[in-house]
């Protein structure tokens, strides 16, 4: 088995209101088979021999569906491989001697807590804001109770994929959330269960994610190309439609 | 009407609001460079059909067809511009950047909209005041009697035509993004559509900027010397 040595330059942190800054160190005798969140455990495993504080990042299913391991290794969310998130990174993408840089996802809307890891509550806010539907609980519906077309179904499970882990805010130049939201109102709104509380719950989640303070889309699709389910911008357009049809029906029919 | 005018203000403040606003005063902007440019591109048939031409504009439903057209282009132009402004500031405040920044898809133009657009802007004010207002009294007794021989004339400065080769420049990279962002921004993009809508988008702004360019091009290279000596 093939080992690495690598330099890391890893965003530093202490607590959410000091000022932070990037530390650089040799992670050693690395295998190729490691995962990159392995890597920083070996990392990490020195450090704390050593004394030092260990590398803080979050984690939990460590195998793509969580969507925990907020970091962007070399200025990029989840690394420049297409469809993974960073627990499903092997360190045989990179190559011996490589510096890489690891800093927790920035946006002014996910403060940092400690070092790489960061508060998405943001996305708790938008989605308690129209992301459910409001149905009588109790004993599961027959699936086929209500048809869908198969088209929308896809289109909705597309959308439905989103993991909410913020590599999209943290691609975007702007840190706008507006892939994370689209994904989210689209997967509802395509489905006919979705269908009657639609216009509140574009607008509604439009308004907060306003409020949350992230930016705007420019249409410049970074987000779509680090997406760990490769969710489309397409539904950034269809969330555009549903918003300026809600704010139309709003203002004639409130 | 309240509720009207309510939900007016909220769209007008939400991001989504502000960016349609910014594609729809884009798209008249757009289709305005296309009119323009069809009307210069009849300096190439000679004198007599620009001057006429120029005549028409101003005395379009007598005289007044201009001055719409001038207060629907400065509502747009304004609108555009205001809120874009208030976009990119809202932009860099909403994040602090990366120590090791990169990018995976996004194209140059896109990144400097903000500074194409300011270009543009400062071309639209010399423009105006070039062939419009007129401020140089001599380019202005010439415009007077012949709008074609003003245009040879002024473009023969070679300093006037590279700022406004530079201009065109910038206003082809800003369309180039900015034209294909109308149809994601008014919802009118797919999969589908992704692939000729980007396409679209690069011809219009290299139609836009061969046909614009050209003008002060062929003036520099002799075009219509003859006539203005």
């Amino acid at each position: 088995m093939s080992h690495l040595n690598l330099t890391l330059k890893v965003w530093r942190q202490d607590n959410a209101t000091s000022e932070g800054r990037i530390e650089t160190y040799e992670a050693k005798e690395i295998p190729t088979s490691a995962s990159f969140l392995e890597m920083i455990d070996i990392v990490n495993e020195r450090l704390i021999r050593d004394g030092e504080e260990p590398i803080h990042f979050d984690h939990d299913c460590r195998e793509g569906i969580c969507g925990m391991c907020s970091m962007t290794i070399n200025g990029i969310p989840h690394s420049k491989e297409r469809g993974i998130t960073t627990c499903q990174l092997h360190m045989r993408k990179f190559k011996d001697g490589d510096t890489i840089w690891i800093e927790p996802f920035r946006a002014n809307a996910f403060p940092v807590v400690k070092d790489l890891v960061v508060d998405r509550s943001a996305f708790d806010r938008i989605i308690a804001a129209g992301g459910y539907i409001s149905v009588r609980t109790g004993s599961a519906p027959d699936a086929h109770a209500i048809p869908v077309p198969k088209s929308d179904a896809d289109a909705a499970f597309d959308a439905a994929a989103c993991i909410g882990c913020g590599a999209c805010v943290a691609a975007c130049k702007n840190a706008s959330a507006m892939l994370f939201v689209s994904a989210k109102a689209s997967h509802l709104n395509h489905l006919p269960q979705g269908e009657v509380e639609k216009d509140q719950r574009v607008l509604n989640m439009v308004r907060q994610m306003d409020a949350e303070g992230f930016g705007n889309c420019t249409n410049q699709f970074e987000c779509e190309a680090v997406c760990p389910k490769e969710i489309s911008a397409q539904h950034i357009a269809k969330l555009n439609r549903d918003y300026l049809a809600a704010s139309a029906r709003e203002a004639v029919a409130p | 009407m309240s509720a009207l005018t309510n939900s007016l203000g909220s769209f007008i403040k939400s991001s989504i609001g502000r960016k349609i606003i910014v594609a729809v005063t884009g798209l008249a902007l757009v289709l305005f460079l296309a009119g323009h440019l069809t009307g210069n591109l009849l300096i190439y048939a000679g004198q007599e059909a620009f001057d006429e031409y120029a005549h028409f504009l101003h005395t379009f439903l007598h005289g007044t067809g201009v001055w719409i057209a001038r207060l629907g282009l400065l509502v747009c132009f304004g609108a555009h511009l205001w809120f874009t402004i208030l976009l990119t500031r809202e932009n860099k405040a909403a994040r602090k950047g990366y120590a090791h920044q990169a990018t995976v898809q996004a194209p140059k133009s896109s990144l400097i909209m903000i500074w194409s657009g300011l270009t543009i802007l400062a071309f639209v004010i010399f423009h105006l005041l070039h062939f419009t207002v007129r401020t140089d009294a001599e380019l202005a007794k010439i415009g007077a009697e012949s709008p074609w021989k003003m245009v040879i004339i002024g473009f023969q400065n070679p300093l006037v035509s590279l700022f406004y080769i530079i201009a065109m420049t910038l206003l082809c990279s800003h369309l180039a993004h900015g034209v294909a962002s109308i149809f994601q921004t008014l919802g009118l993009r797919s999969n589908r559509t992704a692939g000729p809508i980007r396409i679209f988008a690069k011809a219009y702004a290299a139609v836009i900027y061969f046909g614009f360019i050209s003008i002060p091009l062929a003036i520099l290279f002799g075009y219509g010397s003859d006539a203005v000596k």
